[in-house]
């Protein structure tokens, strides 16, 4: 109830900000663009409008995570709008849950709005409908649930301009990870290999989210592959959120 | 009486500076207050009144010592269920309105939709904020907000209340009507619990006050007492002093006579000296225009107990 409390006011405060309506249009316009490259591109249309309708959904979903997530609690804490709440009988971890699940929330509505839109277009493109987009949203979308964790949790004792630096940071390496590790076991000596395997240990593995480019292909998806994806992608979002909360609780508000 | 605030012992470190040195902003302090009562929590800026509240309030965790709010330790969340808080220059979220806004405290405190609305509407109209209750906060005025501010610390209908600084930021109209607030919430019953260093809205409103300085708790008690340990004067106005009349009242009050428009004053520092005074002038055949005792204000006292430095 008191977690549901501030998640619809972090909600609230999302769908109030211009800065979403912003990153929305922007979204919309390059997803409507791809239609018109598509037209260049003879037989392919159907692949180009899925290709860059998911990667500007999955941008323009970044882009809220991070700018949206690293104010989550700093801001509240340089505001002072915190103070009233924290007073009342509200645990703090409580308060971060809510904070945290209030910009999910906006999240997926506008991820789901975006994957509609595209999943539309490549329907009015191909002719016939393409389920996988879906399925690779929703994957897209616990790639940012672990941005947002890792937003606020930069967010609750850093001050947003780092935050943003930081989860910028993690993001791009967590995209290139996989990557990364597969480079350092072929070329790497057995130093930097190590640190490169810590590395990869510790930070997110983003491109297990991605399968996108299977899905406009047209090639299968393993479903265990799908499955293991969402397992990590729920237990680290849940160790990140550990985390933030011991940090979060033992915070003074100066 | 019973206790409503039992602090013991409570003090705060914070690091601060590039090497994060370790400094003391509130001493270990020792303090309770009763029910019933209007506390003032007093002293200048940096004193350490509002990290004394902000312990209270559970936003910074306390160095040492420990805290009991109506019998409940300090760390249970389950104290703040009966507590009112508002903070220092209260800043809210701008996005949402008033009534948005009384609306998520009322949540906090877990209470019913039909109870939230009620109570909602009740102290809409006790902080004149009706008209405004529909209205995003970022179009309230400083004034509007303090108002609002105390609407969300009574949504829970508390039994302590913990005001920071409330005067701070009112226009006189806005105090006045802050203080008849505050009256009201004793005469109901509450225990009221605030910082300020406007004095004299602590003088008309507090039964007791604590003066913090430095982070030490210098003196705590019920005004009158505070302000009777202070030496106190009487000044007394003589017309038609004669040149020898002035002579022998210097001798008597160790003190030069004034000599103003409408006679001479002359001030004495006991009630012995102003039988003499009074004695030798009626004897001289002056006439006596006013005889009026001093009383130290809390002004007074304030800054002497401030300029005194730490102990």
């Amino acid at each position: 109830m008191k977690i549901a409390a501030i998640a619809l006011n972090t909600f609230r405060e999302a769908v109030r900000d211009r800065i979403l309506y912003t990153i929305l249009v922007f979204a919309m316009l390059l997803i409507g663009a791809s239609v018109v490259l598509a037209t260049l591109s003879i037989g392919q249309e159907g692949k180009i409008v899925k290709d860059l309708g998911l990667a500007s959904g999955s941008l323009f979903g970044t882009f809220i995570a991070i700018f949206l997530g690293i104010g989550l609690v700093s801001k509240e804490i340089e505001r002072r709008t915190l103070y009233a709440i924290v007073a009342k009988p509200i645990y703090r971890f409580q308060f971060l849950l809510g904070k945290y699940i209030g910009l999910t929330l906006t999240l997926l509505l506008t991820v789901g709005v975006m994957a509609l839109l595209v999943a539309g277009l490549a329907w009015a493109v191909d002719g016939h409908w393409t389920p996988g987009l879906l399925l690779a949203a929703a994957l897209d979308f616990l790639a940012l649930m672990i941005v947002t964790a890792v937003a606020i949790l930069f967010s609750t004792f850093s001050t947003p301009t780092l935050s943003a630096m930081f989860t910028l940071a993690v993001f791009v390496i967590g995209r290139l990870s996989g990557d990364l590790r597969l480079f350092a076991e072929q070329f790497a000596g057995p130093g930097l290999r190590q640190v490169v395997e810590g590395m990869y240990l510790i930070l997110p593995d983003l491109s297990r989210f991605q399968i996108g480019s299977q899905v406009v292909h047209g090639l299968p998806v393993a479903p265990a592959g799908v499955l293991a994806a969402a397992t990590y992608g729920l237990a680290y979002v849940l160790v990140l959120l550990l985390v933030a909360i011991g940090i979060f609780e033992r915070r003074d508000f100066k | 009486m019973e206790p409503v605030i039992e602090i013991e012992g409570l003090c705060k470190d914070f690091r601060v500076g590039f090497w994060r040195r370790r400094t003391r902003i509130l001493h270990p302090l020792t303090l309770t207050v009763y029910r019933g009562e209007i506390f003032g929590y007093l002293g200048p800026n940096g004193a350490g009144k509002t990290t004394t509240i902000k312990l209270l309030t559970g936003l910074i965790l306390p160095t040492a010592g420990s805290a009991r709010l109506l019998g409940q330790d300090l760390t249970r969340i389950f104290a703040k269920q009966q507590i009112g808080f508002l903070p220092e220059n209260p800043y809210f979220y701008d996005y949402l309105t008033g009534r948005e806004f009384l609306d998520l405290c009322g949540r906090l405190f877990a209470l019913a939709t039909s109870e939230r609305r009620e109570r909602i509407t009740r102290l809409l109209h006790l902080t004149q904020l009706t008209g405004a209750a529909d209205r995003q906060l970022r179009r309230y005025s400083k004034g509007m907000l303090q108002r609002l501010g105390l609407a969300q610390a009574l949504i829970n209908d508390p039994s302590l209340v913990i005001l920071d600084e409330p005067m701070s930021g009112l226009d006189p109209l806005g105090r006045k009507s802050m203080r008849d607030v505050i009256l009201q919430l004793k005469a109901e019953g509450r225990t009221i619990f605030f910082s300020s260093h406007i004095l004299p809205d602590v003088e008309v409103l507090c039964d007791r006050v604590g003066i913090l300085v430095n982070g030490h708790l210098r003196d705590v008690g019920r005004l009158e007492e505070i302000l009777k340990t202070q030496t106190e004067s009487i000044e007394v106005t003589l017309r038609r002093v004669s040149p020898a009349l002035l002579t022998s009242l210097r001798d008597i009050a160790q003190l030069p006579p004034l000599e103003q428009p409408d006679g001479v004053l002359v001030r004495l520092t006991d009630e012995e000296r102003l039988d003499q005074a009074l004695r030798a002038a009626v004897a001289a055949g002056a006439r006596v225009v006013s005889v009026v005792p001093q009383r130290v204000t809390l002004e007074e006292h304030f800054l002497r107990e401030v300029q005194g430095g730490t102990p």
